[in-house]
Parts: structure tokens; sequence; C-alpha cells
């Protein structure tokens, strides 16, 4: 009985974890602009991603429960992975965000561009910062 | 025979089907930043399959090479960002 519900558990993860990664690739193709799809193609990858992994920890508890050697380790490593995507995945869209802000991409629909306007008013350009340090 | 679980195999066509998704977004993209997100995409959804190829064949080996698949595509992504960004580094 335990079994049948961990088993309908796992089930419930698996398809929460492809329907978010399926939004992902969905919305990378529909929407208008870099930042949209860097909106879709990454909070929704790190959310489903989340839900795929956390199936496998509970297959692992399982099978650990059970009495098999092998889930144990399954669990434990299957959890390093998810920290690795929890730590790397949204430093990775900050940066990229950031280069596409820098190199002169601008949003499709926008009137104000907040950001441009604080660079301008308070720091100086990066490629200046970096003459005055040599 | 190598034995393996079904409801596992379909999981991984589902994700093939994103992957491929996002490999249209990287071709056809119009500006550079466009086609570095459908890599960050690409990266994230092949981490998760990697770990869902583990589960299905029950070998621990698969989800060691998810982690580091992990760090290095976060350096990479790291670096092509800084060489979209400018100057000199």
């Amino acid at each position: 009985m335990l079994g049948l519900i961990v088993d309908v558990i796992i089930y419930i993860f698996l398809i929460i974890g492809v329907f978010f990664n399926f939004l992902a690739g969905f919305g990378l193709l529909r929407f208008p602009d870099v930042y949209t799809r860097l909106h879709a193609g990454t909070k929704c990858t790190t959310f489903g991603s989340i839900f795929i992994t956390g199936s496998v920890i509970i297959l692992g508890l399982k099978m650990w429960y059970l009495g098999s050697a092998d889930g144990s380790v399954l669990a434990i490593h299957t959890a390093g992975a998810l920290i690795a995507i929890l730590l790397t995945n949204p430093t990775g869209a900050h940066a990229i965000a950031r280069a596409a802000h820098r190199s002169g991409v601008k949003p499709v629909a926008a009137i104000v561009d907040g950001l441009d306007e604080m660079n301008k008013k308070t720091i100086k350009k990066p490629n200046e910062k970096k003459e005055v340090k040599k | 025979m190598i034995e393996y679980f079904n409801e596992y195999i379909i999981v991984l066509i589902a994700l093939l089907i994103c992957v491929i998704m996002s490999i249209i977004r990287v071709v056809r993209g119009p500006t550079a930043p466009d086609r570095i997100v459908g890599l960050d995409t690409i990266n994230t959804i092949v981490i998760s399959s990697m770990v869902i190829f583990g589960a299905a064949f029950r070998e621990v080996i698969y989800i060691d090479v998810a982690i580091v698949y992990a760090l290095l595509s976060f350096i990479s992504t790291l670096f092509i960002a800084k060489y979209l960004e400018g100057g000199d580094y």
C-alpha cells in the first residue's frame, strides 16, 4: 500500500517536470524578445528539473527502504545534481541578461529603459573604469 | 539483456522533443543572445535527462556525469556571456 502511494507521487512529479520543460521549449519558440525568452527558458527548466530530480530522489529513498543498497547512493548523488542545478542555473541566466543588455539588445516594446538611464547618471561605463585601473 | 524501466524512457522521449524545440531557436535566433539562451536551456534539459537516464537503467554513474556536465556548462555559459559583453578581459 505504501509502495503504491510512493509510485503515484513519483509519477505526479515526473508529469509536472516534463510539463514545465515542455513549457520552456514552447515559450522559447513563441516569445518575441531576448529577455522574455530568457524568462521562459530559464525559470521553467529550473522548476521542471527540481521536480524531475525530486522524483528520482524519492525513487532512491524507496529502493533504500525496500532493502537495496544502490538506493541510498542514487538518492545522495541525485541530491548533488539538484544542488548543482540550483546554484548554477540562475547565475548563468543573470550573466546572459547582463551581457545582452550591455551588448546593446533592447526589449522589443519597451519605451523607458530604466537600467540604461541609471547607468548614465551614476555609474561610469565599464570600459572607462578598466582604463582608469591601468 | 539490460533491464530498463519503460516509464523513464517515455520521459526521455518527451525531453528530446523539448531539446528539438530549443535547437530550432538556436538555428533561427536573430541575435547572438537568443542563441545563447537556447544553448543554456539545452544544457539544463540535458542535465535532467541524464538524471532520468540513470534512474531508467539504475546506474549511478550517469548521475555523476550529470553533476560534472552541470558545472562545466555553467563555466562555458559564463565565458560566452563575458565575451558578448565586450571590452578587454
